[in-house]
């Protein structure tokens, strides 16, 4: 129960940055996304993120600031285990389920359903 | 008219003035209940992931099982609608990167399955995994010759 | 300059020229709207059983062109030109609207301008002594026109409070010679103003200036002052560039007084059907213009109006490589009926 309510808290607060960023700057949805995800790469490469996420769990990794987080981990896990070349393998590797899934689900919905009026 | 930079100025300060600002405080408070029950939600999956997974599987399968849910909610149209109220509550966790994927994908059907749908499924999310991917390159590389 | 020009932007047409007929086709929200029950035709689907929103905005000029024709007691073949355009690139909704008719075709782009484009040029050509009747008319559709300027629809993204909402429809009227019908009396054409705004949710901003350079450049040719007008209507500024209008003129030393309107104020209710700063798209003034306003101008309620369609003049690509937006606005100058007889 208690690591709902904090997921609740640090998933709450991080949209929040994001309403604040969108409201005051009129960035677009796209470039919020883009500014979670390189943000939370680096946060996650100055080991700031991973006290975040063990706090938050959920919280911490459904806001695309987690996907970035994954991406750092990733590349740094695979520099570890295979070297120089980990550096052109771990993001993505790290990212590719997401990825996938999204491409997947994406084809798959566009496939059965037809653009609709708002 | 006058369009010399001063007046451009004067003009700038007055739109400003003439137009309504976004209900920032309502909008902070929908974001972060929304944004902060999707997480809550994905804790609930996460936890019950995590019983019978590794923590890296269980990781993997919320993300999946987010990014599906997000993807027929945008099917139905109700991802747009749920959008409406919470702002940036439902376009920051990764539901909102999926429905980015699905909504042009959707959109752009009729211009074809290759050019359409294929093309322009990253036009919103395209430079989400361009930009992480470069972002996470020069995190390896830092951290292959300093980091470690 | 041209004998039938006044002033540097104006001119005064010789014995004015005719709105024979109007028509407006919208769709289910615009009929939904205070106007509602003005309409000539309601296509409940925004999609009118075609394939795409393009193809749709196409079925919506073709059947509302057919219907001003008809309602004129003429046959499309009687038209001699065909002045119309939307906002799709190429305005190929028009092209693939209108293929079947057949008739000699100038495709225009006034952004949501398009209406006063052309009626203005229908009118000099009926004026110019080139044609008898010319078919004129604009169009536009809110899911065309958001996925080409701005998201996909399904994309759960928030409009702000400046945002306008694209009328679906299509606007039209034929333009006559002779009859005893409400009458393009002057015409002053716009000029492309760029006062700087870049935010493409803020087009009433970016719009107003074009309009008030209009005006006023209208008022300097003619010697008359606003208050000469019934009505005086821009086309889709909004609440915001409604009141950016205003406090613009009162610089000018112009009073916008309750007669000074906007089309995209008057065609939805803003609070009841969510549509922001209120209604834009070329549609927008023209369907305004053929639904509520013409009929007032056929029985005398309006004596004299200034209607000003108002557009945008960006696309996707030049907004994204930064640059502004520039405005245009066109002034058009109807006389009601109730004047025929000063008229003769």
């Amino acid at each position: 129960m208690i690591s709902l309510l904090k997921a609740f808290l640090v998933g709450g607060i991080l949209c929040v940055i994001g309403q604040i960023l969108i409201d005051k700057t009129k960035l677009t949805s796209g470039r919020i996304l883009v500014i979670y995800v390189c943000a939370g790469c680096i946060l996650g490469a100055l080991g700031i993120y991973k006290p975040l996420k063990e706090f938050g769990g959920a919280g911490a990794t459904v806001p695309l600031t987690g996907f970035g987080y994954l991406l750092a981990e990733g590349v740094m896990k695979e520099v570890d285990s295979s070297g120089f070349w980990g550096i052109f393998t771990g993001g993505l590797k790290a990212a590719s389920g997401g990825i996938t899934a999204a491409v997947v689900f994406a084809f798959l919905v566009a496939l059965v359903t037809n653009p609709k009026e708002k | 008219m006058d369009t010399s930079n001063r007046a451009k100025q004067e003009y700038d300060q007055m739109v400003k003035k003439a137009s309504p600002n976004s209900p920032i405080f309502t909008n902070c408070v929908k974001a972060f209940f929304s944004g902060g029950l999707i997480c809550g939600f994905g804790q609930l999956l996460l936890d019950y992931f995590s019983k019978t997974n590794s923590e890296d599987d269980a990781a993997l399968m919320l993300s999946v099982t987010l990014i599906a849910i997000s993807a027929v909610l945008t099917g139905f149209g109700l991802y747009e609608k749920m959008g409406k109220q919470c702002g940036a509550g439902t376009i920051v966790p990764i539901t909102g990167f999926a429905n980015s994927v699905v909504s042009p994908a959707i959109e752009f059907k009729k211009e074809g399955l290759i050019f359409g749908t294929g093309a322009k499924m990253f036009i919103l999310a395209g430079p989400v995994i361009v930009y992480g991917t470069l972002t996470s390159m020069i995190v390896g590389i830092i951290y292959y010759f300093i980091g470690r | 300059m041209g004998a039938k020009k006044i002033g540097k932007q104006t001119v005064r047409l010789n014995e004015g020229v005719r709105i024979m007929s109007v028509a407006s086709t919208v769709s289910k929200k615009e009929s939904e709207g205070p106007l509602g029950k003005y309409f000539d035709k309601i296509i409940e689907d925004s999609m009118f059983g075609e394939k795409s929103w393009e193809l749709a905005e196409s079925h919506f000029i073709r059947e509302n062109m057919e219907l001003v024709v008809q309602k004129a007691g003429l046959k499309m073949k009687d038209m001699d030109y065909l002045l119309c355009g939307d906002l799709l690139n190429q305005c190929t909704a028009s092209t693939f609207g209108t293929v079947d008719f057949q008739i000699p075709f100038f495709g225009l782009y006034g952004a949501c301008s398009t209406m006063g484009e052309s009626m203005s040029l229908g009118a000099m050509l009926i004026d110019g002594g080139f044609a008898n009747y010319t078919l004129v008319g604009a169009s536009s559709h809110f899911c065309g026109a958001e996925k080409q300027f701005r998201a996909p629809l399904s994309l759960g993204n928030q409009r702000p409070p400046t945002a306008t909402w694209t009328v679906t429809g299509d606007g039209a009227a034929v333009l006559a010679k002779k009859g005893n019908f409400p009458c393009i009396m002057e015409i002053t054409t716009g000029k492309i103003v760029d006062m700087g705004i870049t935010d493409a949710n803020n087009m009433g901003a970016a719009m107003a200036p074009a309009a008030v350079d209009v005006l006023v450049n209208h008022f300097k040719d003619t010697g008359r002052t606003p208050q000469d007008y019934d009505v005086i209507a821009t086309g889709d500024l909004g609440e915001v560039g409604r009141s950016l209008v205003v406090a613009l003129m009162k610089k000018e030393g112009y009073t916008m007084d309750g007669r000074y309107t906007d089309c995209g104020i008057e065609i939805f209710d803003k609070n009841a059907q969510d549509t922001h700063s209120g209604g834009s798209g070329c549609a927008c003034s023209a369907v305004t213009f053929c639904a509520y306003f013409y009929p007032k101008l056929m029985n005398g309620e309006i004596g004299r109006m200034l209607f000003i369609p108002t557009g945008a003049l960006h696309s996707p690509t030049s907004s994204q490589q930064g640059q502004n937006i520039p405005g245009i606005a066109h002034a058009v100058v109807i006389e009601g009926c109730g004047e025929k007889e000063a008229r003769k």
